[in-house]
């Protein structure tokens, strides 16, 4: 027993020893997550959301006065909702990680959301906007900064119908994401009536061949093909509707807002529409010093659509981190309670689902190989015209 | 239904069909002559179309614009380029896991496909975007109603069928055809008769996976963009179309392929409920082939369990 206490007192005594010396040189470390798409057909965002997040924490690193030193820990959901549950898992179960910025895709983010409750796992989603998320259930441990897409689908609808269009085709994938998209853009364009579906088309989300489904909606003539998806099949399908002689307008949603679209176009893209929650990444109130940053950097890609939001994410959680220390009960408690909280993006408020409210949607048109502001573009000023407008 | 929408869909069938049957070919020909399955097979067409693309990449720095001449340079470097990666393939691979059994193939192929298209990902620039395909082809077509005839499905189908016959005429008519269907048919005789076996197999595994680098090429010059998941999807279907047409057997490979185009097709038009579940449709038919006629619907001339 003698022993045993002496060994003890000369363990305690190296342990205080070490303790010391590490709190005289360094920071403690602090873990936090990200998740989202890193590879498949969508990873150009999702890496450009991780560089973004580690935007966030590196800068956050290289401040004297943040009181930890924060280290990402990424893993990637594939844009699929199975591989999301077991990231999620992976993730949720470690206990050092504290909280994580997560998911771009939709049908990912839906399906992890259970687990993230069921461990109590805080989270703010960086891109996903599926209304359900946040929602479907009342998970205090949710939360998401950018907005869901029943807004864009509003706004969508509204220009749609103002522009004199009568007829719309819509094509949707048939996951979460793009079913969603077809349930709200839907349901919008009837509010208004004046325009009038012609017909709807589910498609897999890694379909290649699209001749038949237009080949159909050729038969039906409409004035616009809605397409709620994300960039890939979005190329596929608009291409395939030049191939079919189709001239009817392509009328996107933010899943096609990236690079990826325009390149993989090239002059096709031109008179796109596309919507997105949130003004601009160059418009935001932080968006010119986030740009200087993220350039400073050297990552290998853009930003893309959603980078801001994803920086914006994981500055929150260390933001929580700093104020309340790194525990997840404590920075739930802390996120439920966000109220006109600055940040690059604008200020962000959660309502009780944990829900940014930011209704302000951008309308897009792409002109000459890039994704230009609706309301300055020569398309609503009347110098160049959409296909079929009057 | 009006007759040029029929039209229209009778074209988008037959492109469709092309593709898969060239991919299919290449199984049963794999499988022809080594009793295995190869299910890179797929991969080895994306590495092959992104193959002619930096081809056309290369020759546009290089200032040569006559689309003609580009095309023909990248279908012979894209060709050329994956029958010596098929070569390689058998070689180090495929021939090594011979006494093995048939499934230790199979796995070390599909895993190997993934590695492929990683790596497409992964190394060409920016290669998880979709990339645009240059269109090569004459792009005048003529409106007959609703049917959009296009000049470069006419000439590209013409090709498929040019390449297909050649083939054909390969296996039937001269002797590397002799030699290479008498390995598929019996090995040993065929050593005894003074063939070279290693040769033989290694030269059907270049003839395969040529096949799939034109593919590769069509495919991008039909839909005027390709990515790295081109040959997943492509790769399940030929297989699923060789197996439905009989395993080994040319001319089922072909009917396979366009028999499972003209399912999808079908699933797309004529189903009630849109077009979601097409695939599940085209899928269950051929389950149901299976069962019917588990050898598929032409047999090989010499069945295997003699």
């Amino acid at each position: 027993m003698i022993r045993t206490g002496k060994l003890a007192t000369a363990g305690f005594t190296a342990l205080a020893l070490v303790l010391a010396i590490g709190a005289a040189g360094a920071k403690d470390k602090v873990k936090v997550g990200f998740i989202g798409p890193l590879t498949g057909g969508v990873s150009v965002n999702g890496i450009g959301g991780r560089n973004s997040a580690d935007l966030a924490v590196k800068l956050r690193n290289a401040d004297a006065k943040a009181k930890y030193e924060y280290e990402m820990v990424v893993l990637d959901d594939e844009c699929k909702p199975n591989v999301a549950v077991q990231v999620a898992t992976k993730m949720a179960t470690d206990k050092e990680i504290i909280a994580g910025a997560t998911h771009y895709c939709s049908a990912a983010a839906i399906a992890a959301v259970d687990v993230y409750h069921k461990f109590g796992f805080p989270v703010i989603v960086w891109g996903a906007v599926l209304p359900d998320i946040t929602y479907r259930n009342k998970y205090p441990e949710v939360h998401r900064v950018n907005g869901t897409m029943i807004n864009q689908n509003d706004t969508n609808a509204a220009l749609i119908s103002s522009l004199g269009f009568k007829t719309v085709a819509v094509i949707h994938d048939t996951t979460d994401y793009g079913k969603g998209h077809n349930k709200y853009f839907s349901a919008a364009l009837a509010k208004i009536g004046k325009a009038k579906i012609v017909g709807t088309f589910g498609v897999t989300a890694d379909q290649q061949d699209f001749t038949a489904e237009l080949t159909k909606i050729k038969a039906l003539n409409p004035d616009v093909i809605y397409f709620g998806g994300l960039t890939p099949i979005g190329v596929r399908i608009r291409s395939q509707m030049d191939k079919l002689g189709i001239k009817a307008v392509f009328d996107g949603t933010s899943g096609i807002v990236s690079d990826a679209f325009i390149q993989g176009l090239g002059p096709l893209a031109e008179g796109t529409l596309a919507f997105r929650e949130g003004a601009p990444t160059a418009k935001l109130p932080g968006g010119k010093f986030f740009m200087e940053k993220y350039a400073a950097q050297k990552y290998d890609g853009a930003p893309e659509a959603y980078g801001a939001f994803a920086f914006a994410a994981m500055n929150m959680i260390l933001d929580s981190i700093e104020k309340v220390g790194p525990d997840r009960k404590k920075v739930i408690a802390d996120l439920g309670n966000v109220k006109d909280r600055d940040s690059i993006v604008g200020k962000i408020s959660f309502d009780d689902h944990g829900q940014n409210t930011v209704a302000a949607i951008t309308k897009y048109v792409v002109q000459d190989g890039k994704f230009v502001e609706w309301d300055e573009s020569e398309y609503a000023s009347g110098k160049r015209k959409l296909p079929g407008q009057k | 239904m009006d007759l040029g929408l029929f039209a229209q869909y009778l074209m988008n069938g037959l492109m469709l069909g092309m593709m898969y049957a060239l991919v299919a070919v290449g199984f049963t020909l794999f499988f022809g002559v080594l009793d295995v399955i190869k299910f890179s097979h797929g991969d080895v067409l994306t590495v092959g179309a992104f193959t002619a693309l930096a081809t056309f990449v290369g020759l546009q720095t290089l200032g040569l614009q006559s689309p003609w001449f580009n095309l023909v340079v990248m279908l012979v470097i894209a060709t050329l380029a994956m029958a010596a990666l098929g070569m390689l393939i058998a070689r180090y691979l495929v021939m090594p896991l011979r006494s093995a059994p048939a499934l230790n193939t199979l796995l070390i192929t599909l895993m190997l496909g993934t590695v492929l298209r990683e790596s497409v990902r992964l190394f060409y620039p920016q290669g998880a975007n979709p990339k645009p395909f240059p269109a090569l082809l004459p792009r005048s077509s003529i409106d007959l109603g609703e049917f959009n005839l296009r000049l470069d499905n006419v000439l590209m189908l013409a090709a498929g069928v040019a390449v297909i016959v050649g083939l054909q005429f390969l296996l039937n008519r001269t002797k590397l055809g002799l030699a290479i269907r008498a390995v598929a048919q019996d090995e040993e005789t065929a050593r005894t008769m003074g063939i070279n076996f290693t040769a033989i197999v290694l030269i059907t595994f270049a003839i395969g996976s040529g096949l799939a680098a034109f593919a590769g090429v069509m495919n991008g010059l039909y839909y005027n963009e390709i990515n790295f998941g081109i040959g997943l999807y492509l790769g399940v279907i030929g297989f699923s179309a060789a197996i439905i047409g009989g395993l080994g057997s040319i001319y089922g490979a072909i009917l396979g392929g366009f028999l499972f185009a003209g399912l999808q097709t079908v699933g797309t038009v004529l189903l009630p409920f849109a077009s979601a579940y097409k695939d599940v449709f085209a899928f269950a038919v051929v389950i149901a082939i299976m069962a019917w006629r588990p050898t598929g619907l032409i047999r090989e001339k010499i069945s295997e369990r003699v």
